[in-house]
């Protein structure tokens, strides 16, 4: 109880402040955390999906994300906002996480938030219980389990000041900088620190040296607190009267900085902007001294303060309050580090034996383990394992677009190039080179175009229209010779197969009411074997849970068509390999197929 | 600072622009100009007939109050509300003409303490008001603590600021106050001496106020006294601080506002102005205070706490007769940034040698950074060093330095060869060393 954060506790950064987010991560490699303390980034103006840090010597990628919300989505598990957004937008950006919830503390760096905002949001975080670190802070510090952003600087002074494991001291201050300065300082003269929090120096901040000093009181590994208060405010107040009333027991160790602006008027800002006294008891000196009638610890000035540390803990241990600490073992983190040139998410040949998406080659090769080919690309395309009624349709899928005769373009291509004595390769990439919009793309369009007129609700007059108003054809709909009445046989199999195995098709159900009105205006208008595929790809994922964004990626990437390149290569091989053992001759075109209408160039001056 | 005073003349531009939002159900005639000499005022009243059909009151509007104690109140000639504008005109420059004295406290009508002296530059006309003493009333607020806070009495003036405990109604709201709360309770609580006829009115007043001073971000808004004569107001005496770090938000409610020196203060040598300006240009922290140029202790500390603990810390070890300055550089500024900034303050140093003979002493001081680059900002340091060494020698100054964080050991390294180089007396320390230890020593060494 009591504790700011724990070594599971993970963070969405608002905005992607690389190096803050490295030293996090460098942090989370010292001390053997299990997972990166940053589970999401939001950048709103960024194109890309992730961005790549070190692990040590390794690299992770950190999920990126349009906006809080759907970094909060995405990372429910993640329950501290670190917003690093400027002075202009970092009160939006904090309201914006306050609404959606489930975050209980929020980290605010911005210095010179309007006051007025600071104190609405200030005001608003603290009814719904969210701990508000800042504004204007370098953060906070659970050494040993969670770091903020730049708290603590660099790695090798973060092991100099014992901040990758837990000590016995609580601390606060107002100060980013200072707050280094005494973890040093208490590294040097105690055993470090438990928890430490610079409150910000902005007059108005979240969470004050009281509500920090409470917490860490109920915190059982903080053993006695260090305060290091300012000149201005009344806030050190509070603190004497929590000791006096008794609510704080553990020993407090304090010191207000800038007893040198009682020297001038108050026209000289010493420090931060809350710092700044406008009556009497908010001088660093009348603190002190209030401080000290109620049995705080104050030196006699902060060149003391040291001694003052040595001798507060020297006495807990020799009541045995504080015992000793077992230096933990911790990861170096290698000092030349080489970012990787090429990313792999879907296999690994590292190991013993090489996966697909984790799974060993030979768990899902052989027929006794129950998987099909349709298994192996639903892990090692999209990185799921399908329930067996969708790896079996993609295997359908496969088998149905395998060949279609030697007379497509296609085919066509593959059989000239092997009989221009080509190998297998050369004459089957032939053939996969004239897949595209106008052979095979039509998976792909009907996925796009009928997935887009049922997202908005079109009827299919509308959408038929619609089809006019962009001028192309309809993809998927359309065959040579087929029609209702002379079914083409492999989409009465496709449809069947989804009608009883599908969980539901109503991409396709759709699909078939735009055919009754196609068909109605010519017969040959069918649904074709082409638009079913796109038509049914749509209504699986949309089974499996994919949203309409992810589905909507699928389509744009060209994932449909790959399923009829994988197909139709079997058939291009086929075909290939049949030219080969037939061993027919280079092929040249009759003349007496061409219309020759040659005209003698013109010249241009 | 987040809180600047404006001139009178603005508040009353800032509440006339937004008038009929926040206080429709009142008429306020807005006749008010700000000069700067009598020639200016004759130029203005072309354009605004008022100043010549209206008797007038001239005063200074530079940040001051307590203007009428001081005799600087112009509203008679022979008698009152008799000021012409020509009168008028030939007072702002009679006034404006050599320094004077203003008394910032009186007993009574006494003054006591110090007077500050300065040049009048400011000036604020507005037409003579004819009202009775009971027509006066008294308004401010300003944030207390966590809590806004309106003060209402029946009472303006001197009055009010003489019997503040027992003709002042206080009256607190949290930030999360809403519209209907905050009516409700001023409704409630309009102080009891105002006048029956005037306390349906006074309370719908008192809401647009508060309702202003909370929307246009004012830190302090005062009116000290308003006239209250049915529904037309007038405003006679203003005095308004604006929270600017609202400012980005309110270009257009605020329109064009000036931030004034105070009446008294230095004016900011062309120093302290063009660190100002450099801070205002990035998204480091530069600030410079001069405190006393003539002294032997200089600082440039790195980080706005380290920055009060060192001058703490000279304080208690020397007494501030020798600190000549207070500032800091932080939040990572650039190299180019950090060069400046040494630049303006080896500059001030090597002006003029120590009264008494002895060396001049430079603290660059820091404590451990947590993200700016101590190497980065201290090669600024040293290119400063190369540009100032003969006169720094010439002066005679001895360097102390400590700092750590990312990159330390190199920036230490590589200001101790250059001050080597450069044939300049040089201490260096690292985080090894108590952060404030160096005023120690170099305060203790003969």
């Amino acid at each position: 109880m009591g504790k700011l954060f724990t070594r599971d506790t993970q963070a969405i950064f608002w905005n992607n402040n690389k190096t803050a987010i490295q030293r996090m991560l460098d942090y989370d490699y010292t001390i053997k955390r299990e997972t990166p303390s940053v589970a999401a980034i939001v950048a709103p103006t960024s194109g890309n999906k992730f961005e790549k840090f070190f692990w040590g010597g390794d690299e992770i990628m950190i999920p990126l994300y349009k906006s809080t919300a759907e970094a909060k989505a995405a990372q429910p598990q993640a329950d501290v906002l670190l917003n690093f957004a400027s002075f202009r937008t970092a009160y939006d950006v904090t309201m914006e996480a306050l609404n959606i919830g489930g975050f209980k503390t929020i980290m605010i760096t911005a210095e010179g938030i309007p006051e007025r905002l600071a104190r609405g949001m200030n005001a608003y975080a603290r009814e719904l219980g969210v701990v508000v670190i800042g504004p204007a802070t370098v953060g906070a510090i659970a050494p040993g389990a969670f770091k903020i952003a730049n708290i603590g600087g660099t790695i090798e002074n973060i092991i100099n000041s014992k901040l990758h494991r837990a000590g016995s001291c609580g601390l606060v201050t107002r100060s980013g900088g200072l707050f280094n300065e005494l973890s040093n300082i208490i590294a040097i003269n105690a055993d470090g620190i438990a928890e430490g929090v610079a409150i910000g120096g902005d007059r108005f901040v979240g969470s004050v040296f009281i509500d920090n000093l409470l917490r860490m009181q109920e915190n059982p590994d903080v053993k006695y607190m260090i305060l290091l208060g300012e000149v201005g405010g009344t806030e050190e107040y509070k603190v004497i009267e929590a000791v006096k009333s008794g609510k704080i027991t553990k020993p407090i160790i304090a010191w207000c900085i800038g007893t040198i602006a009682k020297y001038y008027d108050s026209g000289v800002q010493f420090g931060h902007a809350g710092a700044s006294a406008n009556a009497e008891r908010e001088t660093a000196e009348a603190k002190n001294k209030a401080m000290a009638e109620a049995g705080i610890h104050v030196p006699a000035t902060f060149n003391d303060l040291p001694a003052k540390i040595k001798e507060v803990y020297e006495g807990l241990k020799a009541e045995g309050v504080i015992s000793e600490i077992e230096e933990p073992e911790i990861n170096i983190v290698p000092k030349v580090r080489r970012p990787k040139q090429f990313i792999c998410t879907i296999s690994d040949d590292r190991g013993e034996e090489a996966t697909y998406a984790g799974f060993p080659i030979s768990s899902v090769a052989t027929p006794d383990t129950g998987k099909g080919i349709g298994d192996v690309i639903s892990l090692l395309w999209f990185k799921k394992q399908y329930p067996k009624w969708a790896t079996d349709f993609i295997e359908t899928v496969i088998k149905t677009v395998a060949d279609h005769g030697p007379a497509v373009s296609g085919a066509h291509n593959a059989k000239v190039t092997a009989r221009a004595g080509k190998s297998v390769v050369e004459s089957l990439v032939t053939g996969l080179l004239t897949i595209g919009p106008r052979f095979g793309g039509a998976i792909d369009g009907a996925a796009k175009y009928f997935k887009y007129a049922d997202d908005n609700n079109l009827s299919p007059k509308e959408f038929l229209s619609y089809m006019k108003k962009e001028g192309v054809p309809i993809p998927g709909i359309g065959h040579r010779i087929k029609s209702l009445k002379n079914p083409d046989l492999r989409v009465t199999g496709l449809m069947n197969y989804a009608a009883e195995h599908f969980p539901s098709t109503p991409l396709l159900d759709y699909a078939r009411t735009v055919e009754a009105l196609t068909t109605s205006k010519k017969e040959n208008l069918i649904l074709n074997v082409d638009g079913t595929i796109g038509i049914l790809m749509v209504d699986m994922w949309r089974a499996l849970g994919y949203s309409e964004e992810d589905i909507n990626e699928f389509i744009e990437s060209g994932t449909l068509n790959a399923f009829f390149i994988v197909g139709r290569s079997i058939g291009f091989i086929g075909h290939v390999l049949d030219e080969k053992r037939l061993a027919m001759p280079m092929y040249r075109h009759p003349m007496d197929d061409i219309l020759y209408d040659v005209k003698k160039a013109e010249k241009i001056d | 600072m987040a809180q600047k005073a404006i001139r009178e003349y603005d508040a009353k531009s800032i509440l006339a622009k937004h008038w009929d939002k926040y206080f429709p159900d009142f008429t306020y005639s807005y006749e008010t100009v700000l000069v700067t000499s009598g020639a200016e005022l004759l130029e203005a009243a072309k354009e605004k007939p008022w100043l010549k059909e209206k008797p007038l009151v001239a005063k200074p509007d530079m940040l001051f109050g307590k203007r009428g104690k001081n005799g600087l109140v112009l509203f008679k000639d022979q008698k009152p509300g008799d000021v012409s504008l020509e009168k008028a005109a030939a007072w702002i420059d009679e006034k404006s003409k050599e320094d004077v004295e203003v008394y910032f406290s009186f007993d009574g009508d006494t003054p006591t303490g110090e007077p500050k002296v300065d040049r009048l530059t400011h000036f604020i006309v507005e037409p003579f008001t004819p009202h009775d003493q009971s027509e006066e009333y008294y308004i401010s607020a300003t944030c207390v603590g966590d809590e806004d806070v309106l003060y209402m009495s029946a009472e303006g003036g001197m009055e009010v600021e003489e019997g503040w405990d027992e003709k002042v109604t206080e009256v607190a709201f949290p930030i999360t106050a809403t519209e209907e709360e905050i009516a409700e309770k001023i409704k409630a609580n309009i102080p009891a001496d105002v006048k029956e006829e005037d306390k349906e009115n006074f309370a719908k007043f008192a809401i647009g106020f508060f309702k202003a001073y909370r929307e246009l971000n004012f830190a302090y808004l005062e009116i000290n006294p308003f006239v209250m004569q049915g529904s037309k107001i007038e405003l006679l005496d203003m005095v308004a601080k604006l929270d600017d770090t609202a400012g980005f938000m309110m270009v257009e409610e605020w329109g064009d506002v000036e931030y004034p020196t105070a009446f008294g203060m230095e004016a900011k040598s062309p120093e302290v102005e063009a660190i100002e300006e450099a801070d205002a240009k990035t998204g480091a922290s530069l600030k410079l205070t001069l405190l006393k140029p003539e002294a032997r202790i200089w600082t440039m500390v790195a980080g706005g706490g380290a920055s009060v603990v060192y001058a703490d810390t000279i304080a208690d070890f020397a007494g501030i007769e020798d600190l000549a300055n207070y500032g800091e550089y932080s939040g990572g500024p650039t190299t180019g940034e950090t060069k400046f900034y040494a630049e303006t303050i080896l500059d001030l140093m090597t002006r003029e040698k120590d009264p008494k003979g002895r060396d001049k002493i430079l603290i660059i001081g820091g404590a451990i950074a947590n993200f700016t680059d101590v190497a980065k900002t201290f090669t600024g340091i040293i290119q400063a060093f190369e540009e100032y060494a003969d006169k720094m020698k010439d002066v005679g100054i001895k360097i102390y330095v400590r700092r750590g964080g990312p990159n330390y050991e190199k920036g230490l390294k590589d200001i101790k060869e250059a001050a080597d180089r450069l044939g300049l007396e040089i201490h260096v320390y690292g985080p090894e060393t108590h952060v404030t230890d160096i005023v120690r020593m170099a305060l203790e060494e003969k």
